[in-house]
């Protein structure tokens, strides 16, 4: 196998004109195609001798749902934010309560989010949820109607910087319905 | 058990509300900025339970019921449009209120406290919602954190220069000026001979005889057009299930053998 001495720069510039998270598969496959013959091992210990490089600097290698991706640390987007800030980073309470009920519980219906937020799904939201790609209809639920069933997609994970959808902080629990009413009929 | 979703406090004139007055009185305009913030009826109850910092558990519907009523009233009267969904809430709560008022016979008694599914759901929003802050609380691309990228360089030009000669181009042009005039009119004849007939006419053949050899199924007046309609019949046939197709290894014979199916 070929040495390449120049490999963590090659990487690096991958990263930076993808502008999107990269495999570490398909970083290989692109080398691949212009017949650079890399391994899995040697672009990971790219990535890390980017990471060593990037130290003392603004920008930084992350992995997230879809791989390695290169952004701004958080700690310098204060200045970034009035450049980029739109009307699209504001979500509403629905908006995150609907997200929030799908990740938790999918695959999950239209009704099942309706049942716990006790008001109609707007269509509005499921469009703005499906269009920012962060839930997919993953099928349809057999009962009658057919109701579309909804599930997190890998973007909804790398919007959030994690890697897994158990990375998500862990639901609350509640006392059971039963020992609730144990203590409303104790008191 | 003490509330776990942090509140977020509705603004109003750059100043967050973080109470609302007992008489319920909320100036005008606030309201429609309430409305908004509240993401549904649940919301809005669990607002009211939270403000009076007491436990879901101890839901006093009674109390909790006036407000909320007071609260729908209010938006209806200055015309705010409400959501189907508040008004069922009040519904409901006006429905649980009642029977908590009606004395209980003693063969009631083993029914639920009329509050619990009330309370259930309660908790059930509670913990979605709490999650659904937390989720929100996550930095989250474009919002807290960007992503580094740069504005690709040139590429170098892929595809080679295409070379051409002066005869060539004219040759080409010649081509060009005197393709038009290969153009010709066809008609077009539409088939005389159906698919479906010839089915049909397989299939009555098929009744009286069990077994046929293909060249019996067309004409030879037909020509290949009668070979085509019949072959296309006799595979929609074997699709279907109502014949079999056999061809033995060393003829060049093919034979339409009836599976008798829908017949008998």
């Amino acid at each position: 196998m070929t040495d390449f001495q120049n490999l963590p720069n090659i990487v690096e510039s991958i990263l930076f004109g993808a502008g999107r998270p990269m495999r570490l598969s398909e970083i290989r496959t692109l080398l691949g195609s212009q017949n650079m013959d890399v391994d899995l091992p040697n672009i990971k210990a790219a990535l890390n001798t980017l990471e060593e490089r990037y130290a003392g600097s603004s920008i930084e290698i992350k992995e997230v749902a879809s791989g390695f991706r290169m952004q701004i640390k958080e700690e310098y987007g204060d200045c970034l934010y009035p450049l980029w800030n739109d009307t699209s980073s504001r979500l509403s309470k629905a908006f995150m309560e609907t997200v929030s009920i799908i990740a938790y519980k999918q695959p999950a219906t239209r009704g099942d989010i309706e049942n716990i937020r006790g008001v109609t799904v707007s269509t509005q939201i499921i469009r703005s949820l499906l269009d920012r790609e962060w839930i997919k209809v993953s099928g349809y639920r057999d009962t009658p109607g057919r109701p579309a069933l909804y599930e997190t997609t890998k973007t909804f994970l790398n919007d959030l910087n994690l890697k897994s959808i158990n990375d998500l902080p862990v639901l609350p629990e509640v006392l059971p319905a039963r020992e609730a009413l144990d203590q409303l009929e104790a008191s | 058990m003490k509330s776990q979703a942090q509140l977020e406090f509705p603004q109003f004139k750059g100043e967050a509300l973080t109470q609302l007055p007992d008489d319920l009185f909320i100036p005008p305009e606030a309201l429609e900025i309430y409305l908004e913030d509240f993401s549904g009826p649940m919301d809005v109850l669990l607002y009211l339970i939270q403000k009076k910092d007491i436990d879901i558990l101890d839901l006093d519907v009674s109390e909790i019921t006036d407000q909320y009523i007071k609260y729908i009233e209010l938006m209806d009267a200055l015309k705010i449009e409400l959501a189907a969904d508040y008004l069922v809430m009040a519904a409901t709560l006006a429905q649980i209120k009642s029977s908590m008022l009606l004395p209980q016979s003693e063969e009631e008694e083993d029914e639920q406290d009329p509050r619990s599914e009330l309370i259930r759901r309660l908790q059930e929003y509670q913990r979605y919602k709490s999650a659904s802050e937390s989720i929100s609380n996550i930095p989250r691309l474009d919002r807290d954190f960007f992503l580094a990228t740069t504005s690709l360089p040139r590429f170098k030009e892929r595809e080679s220069s295409v070379e051409i000669s002066s005869q060539e181009l004219a040759a080409i042009f010649h081509e060009a000026s005197i393709r038009p005039k290969f153009s010709a009119h066809h008609e077009i004849h539409f088939e005389e001979l159906s698919t479906q007939d010839r089915i049909a006419l397989i299939l009555s053949i098929l009744n009286k005889r069990n077994v046929i050899q293909f060249f019996q199924t067309y004409e030879k007046k037909e020509g290949k057009q009668g070979v085509v309609v019949a072959f296309l019949a006799s595979l929609d046939l074997a699709k279907d299930g109502h014949l079999e197709l056999i061809q033995n290894k060393d003829s060049n014979q093919l034979y339409l053998k009836s599976t008798n199916r829908g017949i008998h």
